[in-house]
């Protein structure tokens, strides 16, 4: 594999970029493995490379059933933030994106991290006082949060509009300058790329039926559609489909999939400067590189795994875009899809151990985990390596549901996360 | 949109349904008998069904009346829909009954037995 710098750019400039090399093999599953981890979105393949940088943990292999970044790291809108109420989110989210800072040199790739900004409106009393209260639990908690009234949010964010005769008014809003947006794709490419220089195994193609226990009640090994693997540690990474592959251990989830929807625009000249989110009259919106305006709509009411949602959610959230956004009533929508995330009851993930010893599980990001995919892969590779709890991944265990300690982001961020 | 044909009002858009997530979770008859685990499993643990999955709905916009549906969660087609207190219904055995209540295509409406003077 050929590592990225202005030389070998160069280089295969010259050449026609006929010469690079594969990215990443393309394995056959070995018969067994130090350790597996189930799901090639994000934050397995994170998980797998720093099981293998950080733990020496190199016999290990990243299965996936469809292929790597095919699921909700291909599906999201990219935004990356930190600036959650409790402690507990605070710490592991502002790890994450401390780590994003500095993920292109880490992985030798770019991630494009464009830190410019996100900012959160508020439409009402209610609204300003959250955001009040989020910027200084923010701030105690090392986290950059500022509020902009609503001039200073136009200032920002020009195609805004402020104007007091809208149904829902901007009455300010909170601003995390070094939020931004990230490039999908390729933290799942970086991640393998990476993963793969240190001899991880990443199987594409392949579904786990069934995982294995031994006499013990220990993990011992997975029934796959390309060939039994056996094993003494698995992490299942699953996203949407963790209940799915949890049930194949015998085990139930306090879990829910919905379909949640996002659409691009037609690309046009850079229009859009920052993210703007409004939890209220939920809308996401920021600008591609590309041009297209990448626009976050909301979950269904149901459980569903179609991977497609409902046209009157993409409609509510675009009457809310052309009510803030008004110049961008005329603008063509290109596509609009949808990925399914598992969500929990606080709306906070799970990274645990399980019943199942050996058998560790990081799921429930629900409708925000792509900015957390580096925190999230860390803390879980650091947890599965030495079979114990990291202190930032430990208060988001499943034992939170039974001692009632929930982190409860549901009614702190209402909606969008 | 879902086209959900509720069992009192005939087939209506989504819009005016609220659905209320897995049925057939009984409240525990004495709640002070349970431990955390058996909390933790009524509250928080849920099937989440890739497949034919049992859910409420609440007609909040229509009837205000809650029923039962199997909806595929793959293709999100609802087999069937049936009164609150009836047993889940086998889809293998549903048949495809044209009654007083309009249903689509594919859809049928679970035609109840006679309730017995109990409550819909």
């Amino acid at each position: 594999m050929t590592k990225f710098s202005a030389f070998t750019l160069a280089r295969n400039a010259l050449a026609s970029n006929k010469s690079w090399s594969r990215q990443w093999r393309n394995c056959a599953p070995r018969t067994a493995y130090d350790a597996v981890i189930i799901g090639g979105g994000g934050h397995g393949l994170g998980t797998a490379y720093y099981l293998a940088k950080e733990h020496g943990l190199t016999n290990i292999a990243v299965v996936e059933k469809g292929w790597i970044g095919g699921g909700n790291t291909g599906r999201n809108t990219t935004i990356i933030r930190s600036n959650y109420l409790y402690d507990e989110s605070a710490a592991i989210y502002e790890h994450s994106v401390k780590l994003w800072e500095s993920l292109a040199q880490e992985l030798n790739y770019n991630v494009m991290y464009s830190q410019r900004g996100v900012l959160m409106l508020a439409h009402n009393v209610h609204d300003v006082q959250s955001a009040t209260r989020h910027i200084y639990a923010n701030r105690l908690n090392g986290v950059d949060n500022e509020w902009l009234g609503p001039e200073d949010c136009k200032a920002f964010c020009p195609p805004l509009n402020i104007s007091k005769d809208i149904r829902y008014p901007v009455m300010g809003g909170a601003l995390q300058r070094r939020g931004g947006v990230a490039r999908h794709d390729a933290v799942a490419w970086g991640y393998a790329r990476a993963a793969d220089r240190l001899g991880v195994d990443i199987i594409q193609n392949c579904e786990v039926m069934r995982i294995d226990r031994d006499a013990n009640g220990h993990v011992s090994g997975l029934d796959t559609t390309r060939g039994y693997i056996e094993t003494r540690k698995v992490g299942v990474v699953a996203a949407g489909h963790t209940s799915v592959v949890m049930e194949r251990a015998g085990l139930t989830m306090p879990l829910e999939s919905f379909p949640l929807q996002a659409l691009v625009s037609e690309p046009v000249k850079p229009v859009f400067p920052c993210v703007v989110m409004s939890n209220t009259i939920h809308a996401y919106i920021s600008q591609s590189d590309k041009g297209e305006l990448v626009i976050g709509a909301g979950t269904d009411q149901y459980v569903s795994y179609s991977q497609q949602g409902g046209l009157h959610i993409q409609s509510h959230t675009l009457e809310a875009i052309c009510e803030l956004f008004p110049q961008f009533r005329r603008m063509r929508m290109l596509r609009s899809w949808g990925g399914i995330v598992d969500t929990t009851y606080d709306r906070s993930p799970i990274l645990s151990k399980t019943p199942i010893g050996g058998l560790y599980v990081n799921c429930g990001w629900g409708t925000g985990g792509f900015k957390a995919t580096p925190g999230s892969a860390h803390v879980f590779a650091a947890s599965m390596a030495k079979d114990e709890m990291h202190p930032i991944a430990a208060p988001f265990s499943l034992d939170r549901f039974r001692t009632g300690r929930l982190i409860d982001e549901a009614a702190a961020a209402a909606v969008a996360h | 949109m879902l086209l959900i044909d509720c069992p009192f009002c005939g087939t209506r858009p989504e819009l005016e349904f609220h659905c209320g997530g897995e049925a057939h979770i009984r409240r525990p008859e004495r709640p002070g008998d349970l431990d955390d685990e058996e909390w933790a499993a009524f509250l928080f643990y849920r099937s989440n069904t890739k497949g034919l999955q049992a859910e409420l709905w609440h007609h909040s916009h229509g009837c205000q009346r809650w029923f039962n549906a199997l909806r595929n969660t793959v293709t999100d087609d609802i087999e069937v829909t049936y009164r609150m207190g009836q047993a889940r219904p086998d889809p293998a055995e549903v048949t495809t009954q044209p009654g007083s209540v309009d249903g689509t295509a594919g859809d049928v409406v679970w035609v109840m037995a006679d309730a017995g003077g109990e409550r819909p």
